[in-house]
């Protein structure tokens, strides 16, 4: 993986910040859709070195921060039975349902483990005949593939005592909720590169041109966000609104078609809630019904789940840019990342979580920053 | 079994950073992290229950006036799984960390003892493998293991062999480090390659492949600190960064001195497979643990002649400075990125791993 390297060097990413400088005359907003482009930004400061009117603003393109509480919650349940082993990845722990997370579910004796890959989970349910194991299947189009894949080995093997619980969500629509929201701020997009390593770029000049919005397909390096940034402001300061592909090295236009093609057997398109935003129609997955018999909802008939989500969290209009961490009543004071009320909260690719760590240090990254080339953070 | 006695409950809404879901009456993973939640547990529920006064209270060891001597005191459990792995074992480590916990407070280590708690079922073989490497581990760091203890807890009770070690030695004249004592103006120096045991633990525990064995680190660091001492008594603090790896360690020593410290990201030594792994794997090296690796903050006027005498010693060969400390954001640690812009080194709210040990 020495190749990384390449797209972190300074002198590259000096020339690319001097391009941005000098191409942008306004203000302009943009949204990286992607948890793991906020948090290669955080991780090496880059909205730091933009001009002063470059905002990004972090998307809604976290798995941890958009899986709906009734979705955690039935985990809760689930991992909760004594006949089951629960599999997640590890950041899901840590996420508030209405009243504990699964790191508690474990402390009282559950069985939750960790896994890396959700073909681990499949090996644990053949190791343990005697138990259910159920995999949390959140994430984008991106985990969607190997997910699918569990159910397409289980049935192949005939592993019976396994299930995924989906909680898949789906990038296009939520780029229209966010077109289509009463108040929208966004002018670009810097879309998720790796999502688009699986379906292609097919789903995207569709919505340039309905909503008249760039969108730069961008990778995850920090050369691969600058470069993402800089082709945004370009198109914007000519009044263009294409897509473009800025990570052509893993993206083709037609992505990935045997991972397509495995999403289109295992999977069907249905409506989704998204934590903090709400029902956005035709954006998630579920087992389609040729393999239902592996959806741990149909499985584990769980009733009686009764959600209550903080009454003064506004991760919502966060997740959409309508709202800046640091003005929700609730931010510093209520909410912390050892208290969240809300997932952004959570996990460091959260919007609330990073302005927590920023706000923290007063104003100094700016002013230790050359020649006030900063936005404003926190 | 016998009734517990009603307690009075800790004083949860007291805490100044409450833990995740703070109601929870249970102990959860995260306690055991050695980031912000453990040292919530320690300072609200067992410094009020141990209460005294004592200012080095929350360093790697004790040192306490004895007939004049000044001794150093430690004492560490090991909890590790797999027992044995590349580059070491839960006998190493458990010589190992409690040496080097004596030797942050700048003590020559003399005497250890250890108490194995064994798991019924337990290969007798497996313990004999356990006891040679302590007996090896210590005559390599050059103390004795001089008491012990052994029980036994019930099949499903243990992970096979749980050991405690506890060490006294001797703290030479002149020489006063702390947690407490880092000043403005101290350079920061760490001995070498960060991360490595903590990865070394998961390639074999999680079954990932890397291309290359990753080895841990696991060493004393006696040798190490005696070389710097040799150079000047006046070393400020001194951490080996286990558990939490170096952002904790430099978390709290810039939190207990009062100063802010500020990195230079692009000095810290991290080696390639390290970042490979952790790159996959969505972990920041300066959380993952070390074994064999200490930070020392150091007064400038010193710092130069100080990492020499560490890059001459096989212990410190790779030594970098990797910052400084500054009077502004006093307790926090700030990482200067490879573009110039700024980033917060925060502690760990809990575990960012499964348990290492």
């Amino acid at each position: 993986m020495k190749y990384l390297e390449e797209f972190s060097d300074p002198e590259l990413a000096r020339r690319l910040l001097d391009d941005i400088h000098r191409t942008a005359t306004q203000p302009w907003a943009m949204m990286e859709v992607c948890g793991g482009q906020t948090h290669s930004i955080i991780r090496h400061g880059l909205d730091q070195l933009l001009p002063d009117g470059i905002e990004l603003i972090h998307g809604p393109g976290c798995p941890v921060c958009v899986t709906p509480l009734d979705m955690i919650d039935k985990a809760l349940e689930i991992a909760s039975r004594p006949d089951v082993i629960f599999c997640s990845f590890g950041d899901m722990l840590r996420v508030p349902g209405s009243d504990k997370d699964l790191f508690r579910v474990k402390s009282a004796g559950g069985d939750v483990r960790v896994v890396y890959s959700p073909m681990d989970a499949l090996a644990i349910a053949r190791a343990n005949p005697a138990k259910h194991v159920v995999f949390f299947g959140i994430g984008f189009e991106t985990t969607a593939p190997p997910n699918a894949m569990t159910v397409h080995e289980a049935r192949r093997l005939g592993i019976e005592n396994f299930s995924l619980l989906v909680s898949h969500v789906r990038v296009p629509p939520a780029i229209e909720a966010i077109m289509t929201a009463p108040v929208c701020r966004v002018q670009a997009f810097l879309a998720a590169g790796h999502v688009c390593t699986v379906m292609g770029t097919g789903e995207y000049p569709e919505l340039t041109e309905r909503y008249q919005v760039p969108i730069v397909v961008t990778g995850f390096e920090p050369l691969d966000i600058l470069e993402g940034i800089r082709r945004a402001v370009h198109q914007l300061e000519e009044g263009r609104h294409e897509l473009e592909n800025a990570y052509a090295r893993v993206v083709s236009e037609d992505g990935n078609p045997t991972a397509r093609r495995m999403l289109d057997d295992v999977f069907e398109v249905v409506d989704r809630s998204w934590r903090g935003i709400g029902l956005i129609p035709q954006s998630g997955w579920r087992l389609s019904e040729k393999y239902r018999e592996y959806d741990a909802e149909h499985r584990f008939a769980v009733s009686g789940i009764d959600t209550h989500e903080s009454t003064v969290c506004r991760s919502g209009e966060v997740l959409q840019g309508l709202l800046k961490p640091h003005e929700c009543e609730a931010f510093g004071t209520a909410c912390t990342p050892r208290n969240p009320l809300g997932a952004t909260m959570v996990s460091s690719e959260g919007a609330c979580a990073a302005y927590y760590l920023y706000r923290r240090l007063g104003t100094s990254p700016q002013q230790r920053t050359p020649a006030g080339e900063v936005s404003s953070v926190g | 079994m016998l009734p517990i006695p009603a307690l009075p409950a800790p004083d949860f809404e007291g805490w100044t950073c409450p833990v995740p879901l703070r109601d929870s009456p249970q102990i959860v993973m995260g306690h055991g992290g050695g980031g912000a939640m453990t040292a919530e547990l320690i300072e609200h529920l067992f410094l009020p229950a141990l209460a005294n006064e004592r200012p080095d209270r929350l360093g790697d060891s004790a040192v306490l006036d004895l007939g004049g001597a000044r001794i150093a005191f430690s004492t560490d459990s090991f909890v590790v799984r797999p027992l044995f792995f590349p580059g070491g074992s839960i006998g190493d480590l458990a010589v190992n960390g409690t040496v080097n916990d004596l030797a942050m407070s700048g003590a020559q280590p003399a005497y250890l003892s250890a108490a194995f708690i064994l798991e019924e079922g337990t290969d007798v073989a497996v313990v004999a493998a356990v006891a040679d490497r302590v007996g090896a581990a210590a005559r390599e760091a050059g103390v004795e293991v001089v008491t012990g203890d052994t029980k036994v807890v019930d099949a499903g009770h243990g992970d096979g062999v749980f050991v405690n070690t506890a060490g006294i030695g001797l703290v030479p004249a002149g020489v006063h480090i702390g947690p407490n004592r880092a000043e403005v103006g101290d350079v920061v120096i760490v001995s070498g390659d960060i991360g490595v045991h903590g990865v070394a633990i998961m390639s074999v525990r999680e079954g990932l492949e890397f291309g290359t064995e990753i080895r841990s680190d696991c060493a004393p660091l006696a040798g190490l600190v005696a070389a710097m001492l040799a150079v000047t008594r006046d070393l400020h603090a001194l951490r080996d960064p286990t558990r939490g790896g170096l952002g904790t360690a430099l978390n709290e020593i810039a939190s207990a001195s009062g100063v802010g410290v500020e990195l230079d990201e692009g000095r810290i030594p991290v080696p390639e497979m390290v970042q490979n792994a952790c790159s996959l794997l969505g972990l920041d090296p300066l959380y993952v643990a070390n074994e064999g690796k200490l930070v020392a903050f150091v007064p400038p006027d010193h710092a130069d002649a100080v990492l020499a005498a560490m890059r001459a010693h096989p212990y410190g060969a790779d030594a970098a400075a990797i910052g400084s400390c500054v009077p502004e954001h006093p307790g926090m640690v700030v990482a200067r990125t490879g573009f110039g812009a700024t980033r917060v080194v925060d502690v760990p709210i809990g575990e960012q791993l499964p348990r290492i040990c």
